[in-house]
């Protein structure tokens, strides 16, 4: 970890518009549970389902592909990363750093903000607020990986991203089982799904096969972001 | 006292080759990398600066390569030709970021020291969003000299800058030379490479096409051949007369005017206007038919 790059990050992150993307969702997450609270209508299915659609399905991937590629695509594209990898600083402590920041503005503005809605919603029942924090965190952990790898290696990494949180998490999820198992959205669910005893949460994919799977991909992330990091070509102007 | 080594370096990007087979040392004082635009000035500066790997040859800084060594960085600084820095931050918050990102001992007095050095002081709280082109330059160069580095690479430093900022940058180059260090900057303009370089590489299609100091480069260019375009009262009578002087190497008749081929530039210019005159024939226009810096730089190619 390096203070001074955690520091450049956390105010490139927050200082820009879309900084406002990173409030504005989890704002509608909150107002949403305040508004289902108000209205009588919170009751445990309806609490997980907006946990389980909005938080870890929606808000998670989209946040967690803002902080993802935000930390380190735009210095890329933009050439200031020039700044940072002329400087006697192992490469490896560059992607974590990042991939650190990524995970702190996820945690904020992700796995906190799913924990007040589910405490508004349903209280400690079933333990179904903590459940999907810690899915949340978990998952994000591990999509904040990815994206940041992908930030590194495609200039294309938003759109890449977008289309693995759509078409093949959601969109393909529904019509093929298997492309569902395929998915950190279901690994996260399974850790949710374990720590809750609410019946209405249900996913598809055993803990013993997620949590791997969920570790395996951070891992793999974390190291192919370092390995395209240390071999940047940055593009020449000619 | 360091030493840039480029040994036989190629690059290609699928089947363009950017870099040809170059080899150059780079030593103490002010060398000026030139060459017109798209030449692969940029991409040979990102080879040393190790932001590009050379396709084939090696890169290396005192014996040390630099691809994938982040540890050329404590002697090596780098000032990239793109003008985006954090524009978030100050001047100062800027190069103070970078001393601590170097470890330097004391990175707040490495970073007033940089700053005073690029005479920045006046700025320096100020966010570089709101700098001019010429203060983005300085803070850059300011960032790329905060860890005091015996080599620097500049790439096209002068882009862009009014008179008065590229005579401070020069200064401040020259200074930064004085002291020992190595520096090598890029640009496709002759004038500021003659007036602040004492070694010149030249660079054209990716080719090393001439090393040595400027005078040596000066005369290489002037002494080529120069092409005239001569229009005339009578131009075979005209035509006749240079033949016969001997300062031309050719003539052609053509029907925009005399296509003339001097050998010596500053010979012919000066003969010319007597020939015509002792031959009774009235010049309407004179000019020079290849001056582009691309003719000149492929004139040295061929030599």
């Amino acid at each position: 970890m390096n203070a001074t790059i955690a520091m450049i990050t956390f105010r490139a992150m927050l200082g820009r518009r879309r900084a406002l993307l990173l409030f504005a969702l989890p704002l509608v997450l909150i107002l949403l549970a305040v508004g289902l609270k108000v209205t009588g209508l919170a009751d445990l299915e309806v609490s997980t389902g907006v946990l389980q659609r909005f938080g870890l399905a929606t808000l998670l991937p989209l946040l967690a592909l803002i902080a993802g590629t935000g930390v380190i695509g735009p210095e890329i594209d933009d050439g200031q990363i020039m700044y940072v990898l002329t400087k006697p600083i192992p490469r490896q402590v560059i992607v974590l750093t990042k991939l650190a920041v990524a995970i702190v503005l996820v945690t904020a503005f992700a796995a906190v903000p799913t924990l007040l809605a589910g405490l508004l919603m349903s209280g400690m029942t079933e333990q179904v607020a903590p459940a999907f924090t810690v899915g949340v965190l978990v998952g994000g952990i591990a999509y904040s990986a990815v994206f940041v790898a992908l930030a590194v290696v495609s200039r294309n990494a938003v759109t890449i991203g977008l289309l693995y949180a759509l078409v093949w998490e959601t969109l393909l999820g529904n019509f093929a089982p298997g492309a569902k198992s395929a998915s950190i959205q279901q690994w996260a669910l399974s850790v949710t799904d374990v720590l809750t005893g609410a019946t209405t949460v249900k996913s598809t994919v055993d803990l013993a096969v997620a949590v791997p799977l969920l570790v395996a991909v951070t891992a793999v992330g974390t190291l192919l972001a370092v390995v395209r990091l240390r071999s940047l070509a940055v593009a020449s102007a000619e | 006292m360091s030493e840039l080594k480029l040994e036989n370096v190629s690059r290609w990007y699928g089947n363009v080759v950017a870099v040809n087979g170059v080899s150059m040392t780079i030593g103490p004082g002010v060398t000026g990398l030139l060459g017109p635009n798209g030449a692969g000035k940029s991409t040979l500066i990102h080879m040393m600066g190790g932001f590009l790997a050379p396709s084939s040859g090696s890169v290396s800084l005192d014996g040390a390569a630099i691809w994938q060594n982040p540890n050329i960085y404590r002697s090596l600084g780098l000032v990239p030709e793109r003008e985006s820095a954090y524009d978030f931050l100050t001047g100062r918050q800027f190069i103070l970021a970078m001393a601590k990102l170097h470890k330097l001992k004391d990175p707040g007095t490495a970073a007033a020291r940089a700053i005073a050095l690029v005479e920045m002081d006046y700025a320096a709280d100020r966010i570089i969003g709101n700098y001019s082109k010429g203060m983005k330059q300085r803070i850059k160069m300011a960032s790329a000299l905060v860890h005091d580095p015996p080599v620097l690479l500049l790439d096209e430093p002068f882009n862009g800058m009014d008179p008065r900022q590229r005579l401070q940058l020069m200064d401040l180059i020259r200074r930064m030379a004085d002291e020992g260090r190595t520096i090598l900057f890029s640009s496709h303009i002759l004038e500021e490479v003659e007036r602040l370089a004492s070694h010149i590489e030249v660079i054209v299609a990716g080719r090393h096409a001439a090393s040595g100091d400027f005078r040596r480069i000066r005369r290489l260019m002037t002494d080529r051949p120069h092409l005239f375009l001569v229009r005339s009262g009578d131009d075979r009578r005209l035509a006749a007369a240079i033949i016969a002087d001997g300062s031309a190497r050719s003539v052609q008749l053509t029907d925009k005017g005399l296509q003339v081929e001097a050998v010596d530039f500053q010979r012919f210019t000066w003969l010319l206007p007597q020939v015509a005159r002792d031959s009774g024939v009235r010049l309407w226009e004179v000019s020079p038919s290849d001056e582009s810096l691309e003719s000149v730089f492929s004139y040295l190619v061929g030599k």
